[in-house]
């Protein structure tokens, strides 16, 4: 039997809401598939599942807030039999010894209050939590005998109804100072800055974008970040997690990309293998992450596995970023914004555009260094676009 | 497509990818991606819905023309002319 649990999605999340189950019991998962929705702080985020199986029974009801790490729902293995499960069970018992039922599909709020709907029998408890909880009443439905509302119904209904976006600010501001208040009490933080030319760079791409259509044009973040994603094999120490007292190497380059909400807030969700991806690939990973990030609609994997985090804050007109590292990363790189300055190479002096790239990075994983190696690896890559 | 047209059609675009964009607040004659923070790629995502909508590509190299909404409306008005004439 398989026990599929809320994963951690990131330091600053410690639990999360059902929103959605996207399969029932009986249904045929894949890994990798989409098989619930959870709501956390940040963002709506689907949470997908990394086994094979069919789904046997769902553990937690829509609307229920759950601690990491709790299990959502059993699944059979391929070819196990629910008497197998069921022995399996017997012998280790679930986290959750007392499965509750699915919630009853009837419990949806009415969509408008019919005049029948007003005489249904209203428990007192139930009326006062719905006051408790400013739901009005009537528009919640009924599950109990005769349509009565009962308490559950109640904080079901108040569970589905969606955070105003005020709220939803507030949660993300909160989940951000636990995160960054954490990274600033734990993380001894060195930070390392190089001014990178970007002539070649920026030359390369501007004929590569003349011959391609509007639709297949690359920017020139997506550059920054392929040559991130290349220069970490020279520094692996910046690439990974501080856990439990010491540094574990990431196995892929799994770039966080720091998004900014346009209604406020702060989003870092993770490219995969961003070494391994063409600058197109990456484009299209890019453009899809931001308007989703923006859209409220995340995945488990892209918020819970970035090995390092990238923030561009060129566009807004800064020189240079030193930014905070997101625990359990131990690396952080910043790019300001390219402009044109003075710039004396083989004895002349010329306008070129330059770039200031940073390196925030934990002290207790790797040495200034091994982060300077990395910064001059960074200039290097960008030197030659074309093997990008 | 006349110039009020093109430009009713730019707002559309601008507001699906700035939905907070409040029409009066905009100045069309002043630099558009400053007053409401588009940044690289929200930009090339108005280029995408404009060539999609619209079905004009705009190269890069043409960007420095397009700084406010008048300039780029005017600049989609001429590439339609263009291409009906």
């Amino acid at each position: 039997m398989i026990e599929f649990k809320l994963p951690s999605l990131g330091a600053d999340m410690d639990q999360g809401k059902l929103l959605e189950w996207k399969v029932k019991p009986g249904d045929v998962v894949k890994r990798g598939q989409v098989v619930a929705v959870v709501d956390t702080s940040k963002a709506a985020v689907e949470v997908e599942i990394w086994q094979d199986g069919t789904l046997l029974e769902q553990l937690v009801p829509i609307g229920e807030t759950v601690p990491v790490g709790t299990v959502l729902a059993t699944l059979l293995q391929p070819g196990e039999t629910p008497e197998q499960a069921a022995l399996h069970k017997r012998e280790a018992p679930a986290a959750r010894p007392a499965p509750k039922p699915a919630a009853p599909a009837a419990a949806v709020a009415a969509p408008s209050a019919a005049p029948l709907a007003q005489r249904r029998p209203v428990s007192p408890a139930a009326r006062k939590r719905a006051s408790e909880l400013k739901l009005d009443i009537d528009k919640v439905a009924g599950s109990g005998p005769h349509g009565a509302v009962t308490i559950e119904d109640v904080e079901k209904a108040a569970a589905r109804a969606a955070p105003a976006p005020a709220d939803r600010y507030a949660e993300m501001r909160k989940a951000i100072a636990a995160a960054m208040s954490r990274s600033k009490r734990e993380i001894p933080h060195y930070y390392l800055s190089e001014t990178i030319p970007m002539q070649r760079a920026a030359e390369w791409l501007a004929r590569e974008n003349e011959k391609r259509p509007v639709t297949e044009r690359v920017l020139i973040g997506a550059l920054q970040l392929k040559a991130v994603a290349l220069a970490l094999a020279k520094a692996p120490e910046l690439n990974g997690f501080w856990l439990n007292g010491a540094f574990q190497p990431a196995s892929g380059v799994h770039i966080g990309i720091a998004i900014s909400i346009r209604q406020g807030g702060l989003i870092a969700p993770a490219i995969h293998d961003v070494d391994k991806k063409s600058l197109v690939e990456l484009m299209r990973a890019l453009g899809d992450l931001v308007s989703r990030a923006r859209a409220g609609s995340l995945r488990s994997s892209e918020m819970s596995d970035p090995t390092i985090t990238v923030t561009n804050l060129g566009d807004q007109g800064v020189e240079a970023v030193f930014g905070v590292i997101y625990p359990p990363q131990v690396a952080l790189v910043g790019f300001g914004r390219l402009e044109t300055r003075p710039w004396a190479e083989g004895g002349e002096l010329r306008a070129v555009p330059l770039v200031t790239a940073s390196l925030s990075a934990d002290h207790r994983a790797s040495d200034g260094i091994r982060g300077a190696r990395f910064l001059a690896e960074l200039r290097e890559r960008l030197q030659h676009p074309e093997e990008l | 497509m006349n110039e009020p047209e093109i430009k009713a059609r730019v707002l559309e675009i601008i507001k699906s990818i700035a939905p907070e964009l409040e029409e009066g607040e905009l100045r069309a004659d002043r630099p558009l991606r400053d007053q409401i923070d588009l940044d690289s790629m929200d930009w090339l995502n108005v280029l995408i819905a404009v060539h999609e909508k619209l079905h004009v590509d705009i190269p890069e190299a043409d960007y420095g023309k397009l700084v406010t909404l008048d300039k780029l409306v005017a600049y989609l008005r001429d590439k339609l002319a263009q291409r009906a004439a």
